[in-house]
């Protein structure tokens, strides 16, 4: 046998395109960089509940009510999905939700934004979901395998998400003058804090280089901006409707759209705790947990008397 | 590992009768109906299955990946339980 470390075989399965396991060796930093990761992932979905859930009770019509429930549904599920792809790193599912209940762990900067309107629903759902798809795409494909299997079935029930909320968008936006508006206003909303998911400009990115190095991320924050501002502009102009951004211009020598970059001040002042619903969503979070211990208690203790029982 | 959240389990489904039992992923219940029920709600809520094993993943024993080599290598030198290893005369036809 060669003498090979373990970091080594480390480089040479990612080299090779091969996925890292739970049991393999890796360095530190990567485990870290993953937890930091997939449990802010985790938790955006968890949180992401919210905005929407705002909505349930007031959904137009008993279909949307359904669609909308089982959207929340599956973010839940996605959080779960994902919290325990974090747990094959060697954390705990208490050590997560105190993480984030302390605000010792970030989640997505744009579920601090208010849902004000039904058409913010739609627009989440188009946008937002669009977003994260974009994402997600690429992190099927990461190189830690617990996280791209999670994605893999996170991406197969995202698609119906994003679905839904373009059709909201083009019942509003086909409807009357002030259903158009309503849509308008949400893309004037939500545009830029869209913009702002995929983080911060390449350069500035302070987790993006050892990222792309350990293959996790595949592309770069650039990158599938871009991608999604493409993609996206010619479904705002189906619409009708129009992006509020006045540089947006489409560039033949790029065969891309030229755009105006989010207010990264904006973002930072989000993250750190003072975007107009950081606190609201913290809290109802951590209601939540609170409220649900003694049904984690009860639980607890019924399963300890049905092992006695078992025992006797 | 346990915590607050109740023991882990893996859950392994299978999508069609006759077709094995594959893991599709794990999540914490308190106790095997619990376990049961959260995997129908977390893993089968598009019909990907139509049976559930949950199994405490304290239960399951794994090969260790820095002995891959050592422990899958008996089969390394064995073409002879292949069917391509033997000659059949080619007015046999399919065998």
């Amino acid at each position: 046998m060669e003498n090979k470390t373990y970091e080594d075989l480390f480089e040479a399965k990612l080299a090779k395109n091969e996925m890292i396991e739970p049991k393999d060796w890796m360095p530190e930093n990567y485990r870290k960089h993953l937890i930091r990761q997939v449990s802010q992932h985790a938790h955006s979905e968890i949180v992401g509940m919210l905005p929407e859930g705002n909505w349930i009770t007031r959904a137009p019509s008993l279909r949307a009510k359904k669609v909308l429930l089982a959207k929340v549904q599956d973010e839940g599920g996605h959080g779960l999905y994902l919290y325990t792809a974090a747990e094959t790193l060697g954390i705990s599912r208490d050590e997560l939700l105190d993480n984030l209940h302390t605000g010792k762990a970030k989640y997505s900067s744009i579920f601090n934004y208010p849902t004000l309107t039904w058409a913010d629903i739609g627009a989440i759902g188009w946008l937002v979901d669009g977003a994260a798809i974009m994402n997600q795409v690429m992190l099927q494909r990461t190189s830690y395998g617990p996280y791209a299997r999670a994605m893999v079935r996170i991406c197969k029930e995202e698609s119906f998400h994003q679905r839904q909320g373009y059709e909201i968008m083009t019942h509003l936006a086909f409807g009357t003058p002030e259903q158009k508006a309503m849509a308008q206003d949400a893309i004037n909303r939500w545009w830029f804090p869209t913009m702002m998911m995929f983080g911060p400009p390449d350069a500035e990115s302070p987790n993006s280089e050892n990222a792309m190095k350990w293959r996790i991320k595949r592309e770069t924050n650039d990158q599938l901006r871009q991608r999604f501002v493409n993609q996206t502009v010619p479904q705002v102009e189906y619409l009708g409707l129009t992006v509020p951004d006045p540089n947006l211009k489409w560039n033949e020598a790029k065969k891309g759209y030229d755009f105006s970059e989010p207010d990264w001040t904006e973002f930072k002042n989000v993250i750190s705790g003072n975007g107009p619903c950081n606190k609201e969503r913290l809290g109802a979070r951590v209601k939540a947990h609170k409220d649900g211990a003694w049904v984690r208690e009860a639980a607890a203790a019924y399963a300890k008397k049905q092992n006695q029982s078992i025992a006797a | 590992m346990s915590d607050s959240q109740g023991p882990l389990w893996e859950v392994f489904v299978q999508k069609k009768a006759g077709q094995p039992f594959v893991h599709c992923g794990s999540l914490h219940a308190f106790d095997k109906e619990m376990a049961l029920q959260n995997a129908r709600d977390l893993y089968t809520r598009r019909n990907e299955g139509m049976a559930l094993w949950v199994v405490p993943s304290s239960a399951i024993t794994a090969s260790s990946p820095e002995d891959m080599g050592s422990f899958f290598e008996p089969a390394n030198d064995k073409v002879y339980r292949h069917p391509t290893f033997y000659q059949i005369p080619d007015a046999i036809g399919h065998m």
